[in-house]
């Protein structure tokens, strides 16, 4: 009588037709999603101790009405424009501290860029969405600025660099050094966007 | 010859034995980066576009906010203003700093200053709701805000 091997091997053929089931509902359910958005500090409660003088030509006044119309500096504007409006009067440099500065030093508009503050208003009738583009549009003013004395002193875009500061896998001693190029720029151009309390009318 | 007569008859059959390695190796892939959305949204949540954006990476660091207006199958019973949504049931305004405390107290010591409330706003709202939104936020002093959207090139305004 022959002698039995042992306990009979286990057909492992269906093995593949299980994984694939389970890989087709992992694949129909993922959504590999990071979410993105606009980031922004909101003002603390307390107002601060003393009260802040601010020349009425350091500030950009952006009103937005309930229909989605745009008041740049008391002038009806359309929203192609407000970018670069934004820009002029950011690196306006009146002073002429701001060496950097392209802008047409005009008396009227702003100092220089770290007393350029951009205030944002609107209705409490406006739409989300509009609010979210003429914020975009402000962040991309900034942006547009920084990204230009980046390309000028690291020859590179500052937004490309902030990503990887802020990418947790970039390594440390990458991170370490991108810190104070990033600090640098963010100096040049601080982003000093304040939003006021909605009206109600 | 013998042996060229046995081999050449026919080609040889491909191994398939590696192909659960190769499947397992998809699914295990796939398992990891699967993010199953854990909260069933009772409001509409059409974010908007914008190009300027940063990427919330850190999952952990979030505290989400939902506001839209009621889905459509509780349009009936809950009307068509825009509700808040917090974790998985409607709240009232009021509502929005102790449960924001709440959340904040489940996170570790460590990153609760580094803790972003993601606002989610359905871009037919109308911006009122938000300020409120915003102050709740300053009484209970978290001013990190982000107010997520898709990416991509913006619309322009309609009139």
């Amino acid at each position: 009588m022959p002698r039995r091997k042992g306990a009979p091997e286990v057909n492992a053929g269906s093995m593949a037709d299980i994984a694939f089931l389970l890989l087709i509902f992992f694949l129909v359910t993922t959504t590999i999603e990071t979410d993105a958005g606009l980031d922004r500090m909101l003002p603390p409660m307390e107002p601060p101790e003393e009260d802040v003088v601010i020349k009425q030509k350091n500030i950009f006044t952006v009103n937005i009405n309930k229909n989605g119309q745009l008041l740049v500096e008391d002038e009806l504007m359309q929203l192609t424009g407000l970018r670069d409006a934004a820009i002029a009067f950011l690196e306006n440099g009146a002073d002429g501290t701001c060496n950097y500065c392209k802008g047409r030093k005009d008396p009227a508009s702003s100092d220089n860029p770290t007393k350029a503050i951009i205030s944002l208003k609107n209705d409490r009738e406006t739409k989300y969405s509009t609010y979210i583009t003429v914020q975009n549009e402000l962040v991309g003013a900034y942006n547009d600025l920084r990204d230009r004395e980046s390309q000028r002193i690291f020859g590179r875009d500052f937004t490309d660099m902030e990503a990887e500061y802020l990418n947790p896998e970039t390594a440390s001693s990458v991170r370490d050094d991108l810190k104070d190029k990033v600090k640098r720029i963010q100096d040049m151009f601080p982003q000093k966007l304040s939003e006021a309390e909605t009206t109600s009318n | 010859m013998k042996i060229s007569k046995k081999t050449t008859n026919r080609l040889p059959a491909v191994s398939t034995a590696s192909l659960p390695d190769i499947v397992f190796m998809l699914l295990f892939f796939f398992m990891t980066v699967t993010t199953i959305n854990d909260n069933t949204l009772l409001v509409d949540n059409d974010l908007p576009t914008a190009d300027q954006v940063k990427e919330l990476t850190k999952k952990d660091r979030i505290i989400e906010i939902f506001i839209g207006k009621p889905a459509p199958h509780l349009m009936g019973v809950l009307g068509t203003e825009p509700k808040i949504q917090l974790d998985d049931r409607l709240a009232q305004i009021n509502e929005v700093g102790p449960y924001v405390l709440s959340e904040l107290d489940k996170k570790p010591d460590a990153i609760r200053n580094l803790v972003t409330v993601s606002l989610k706003v359905d871009k037919n709202v109308n911006v009122g709701i938000v300020s409120d939104i915003k102050q709740e936020l300053r009484k209970v002093n978290l001013l990190k805000v982000n107010y997520t959207t898709y990416e991509g090139v913006t619309k322009g305004i309609s009139q």
